[in-house]
């Protein structure tokens, strides 16, 4: 029986999102679950969450001295 | 006349005439309506007053005719209510069409900014953490309530998607994971009552005027561009937010159950950002582009009324002193 391709929409930003739940093997074999309409995996390598998007990825600014920080 | 369940809240004590007179009408009497040409728009007396108008769309109040949410004669009181406030916002918040500027500002960490959630992180007490949480309980024990109104507001695209993040919002299904079901969790772990409207006299009308705002916006066809601006800075802003608050309960050595709700909060709202800013802003402005000043409002006055309430807290914490309205000798 057909299945509609999953969707996946490669942000380009920061994460990948992809629509469904999903089964997502580390490189360790450890094995993570979400059960999310749609899940963001972090491709950044910044989140604290991975494989999961913790928005690590966005800019930061210190205000006082006018300087991008991307660390 | 059909009273509420015995779960929905008592009245709150009043904050002046204008509430004193919602509130007698609530309780059945007929009140003689206070004059509101110099009502403060952002003051404890209005902001009470209109919360309990509101409320009557959402739980209700013990004792309380449900018939009232219609009453011909409290809408005159609350649209009244709504003009003073909305002009309020309108006088104190630039105007813009610039939705896409808008998110990009949101999106940007600000490293050195010092706001309630880097407080709690770096050096708040628990007793400031409680009572952080329990204003915010206004808000997250009815949490994505007020911005299900503008679901039938919306069509297509937009509308698929923002179901998409409250269907989230209301646990995928699963009672025990709905958002408001952690919060009310996290309170009892915390030693807070998880009691819908336990907090309502404590709270100051900086906290009754943000969730005001999301149901003004919820609440009016007119203003849907308003709450989708409103609901796209929660959704930008919580995930960093979050993660402080996390690091906050960890410090403080919180339990697993009160660190929850901001964990879930952390990954959740990285979805939720992106679903609102592709999947509900962008087509709906393709579909509807006179939406853009609406929305850019709602993001404008989201930051305002979040703003004062942060410097409400501040102002009390930095002097050693409780958040909570008690403290100024009420019960």
């Amino acid at each position: 029986m057909a299945e509609n391709p999953r969707r996946v929409i490669v942000t380009g930003e920061g994460p990948i999102l992809v629509y469904g739940p999903v089964d997502v093997e580390m490189p360790d074999g450890t094995r993570v679950l979400s059960e999310r309409a749609v899940t963001a995996l972090c491709t950044c390598g910044r989140s604290r969450r991975r494989p999961f998007c913790d928005t690590s990825h966005r800019r930061r600014v210190r205000d006082t001295e006018g300087k991008e920080n991307r660390s | 006349m059909t009273a509420t369940t015995s779960k929905a809240p008592t009245l709150p004590a009043s904050r002046g005439p204008i509430s004193e007179a919602v509130l007698s009408a609530l309780r059945g009497e007929a009140p003689e309506l206070p004059v509101l040409a110099d009502a403060s728009p952002y003051g404890e007396d209005l902001q009470l007053a209109l919360y309990c108008c509101y409320e009557l769309h959402y739980r209700g109040f013990q004792e309380v005719d449900t018939g009232l949410e219609w009453d011909p004669a409290l809408l005159v009181v609350r649209a009244e209510l709504e003009r003073i406030f909305l002009n309020a916002l309108r006088a104190d918040v630039p105007a813009g069409s610039d939705v896409e500027g808008e998110l990009e500002e949101l999106l940007v960490e600000h490293v050195d900014a010092f706001g309630v959630s880097h407080h709690l992180r770096r050096d708040g007490r628990l007793w400031q953490l409680r009572e952080y949480v329990a204003h915010r309980s206004l808000y997250h024990l009815k949490e994505a309530d007020p911005q299900s109104f503008v679901i039938p507001r919306l069509d297509g695209p937009p509308k698929a998607a923002l179901v998409t993040v409250q269907h989230d919002e209301y646990g995928a299904g699963d009672p025990e994971r709905t958002h408001s079901k952690l919060f009310a969790d996290m309170m009892t772990e915390l030693g807070l009552s998880n009691a819908y409207g336990t907090y309502v006299d404590s709270a100051p009308a900086e906290m009754l005027a943000e969730v005001n705002f999301m149901s003004l916006c919820g609440l009016h066809r007119a203003l849907r561009g308003a709450l989708i601006g409103q609901f796209a800075t929660v959704e930008l802003t919580s995930s960093p937010g979050s993660d402080r608050l996390v690091k906050a309960m960890r410090r403080l050595g919180c339990g697993p159950v009160a660190i929850d709700f901001y964990a879930e909060h952390v990954e959740a709202d990285a979805v939720h950002e992106q679903l609102i800013r592709r999947e509900v802003i962008t087509p709906l402005l393709r579909a509807e582009p006179e939406l853009a000043p609406d929305i850019v409002f709602g993001i404008r006055s989201s930051v305002f009324l979040a703003d004062r309430l942060e410097k409400y807290l501040f102002h009390h914490w930095n002097r050693g002193e409780s958040s909570f309205r008690e403290r100024a000798g009420r019960a």
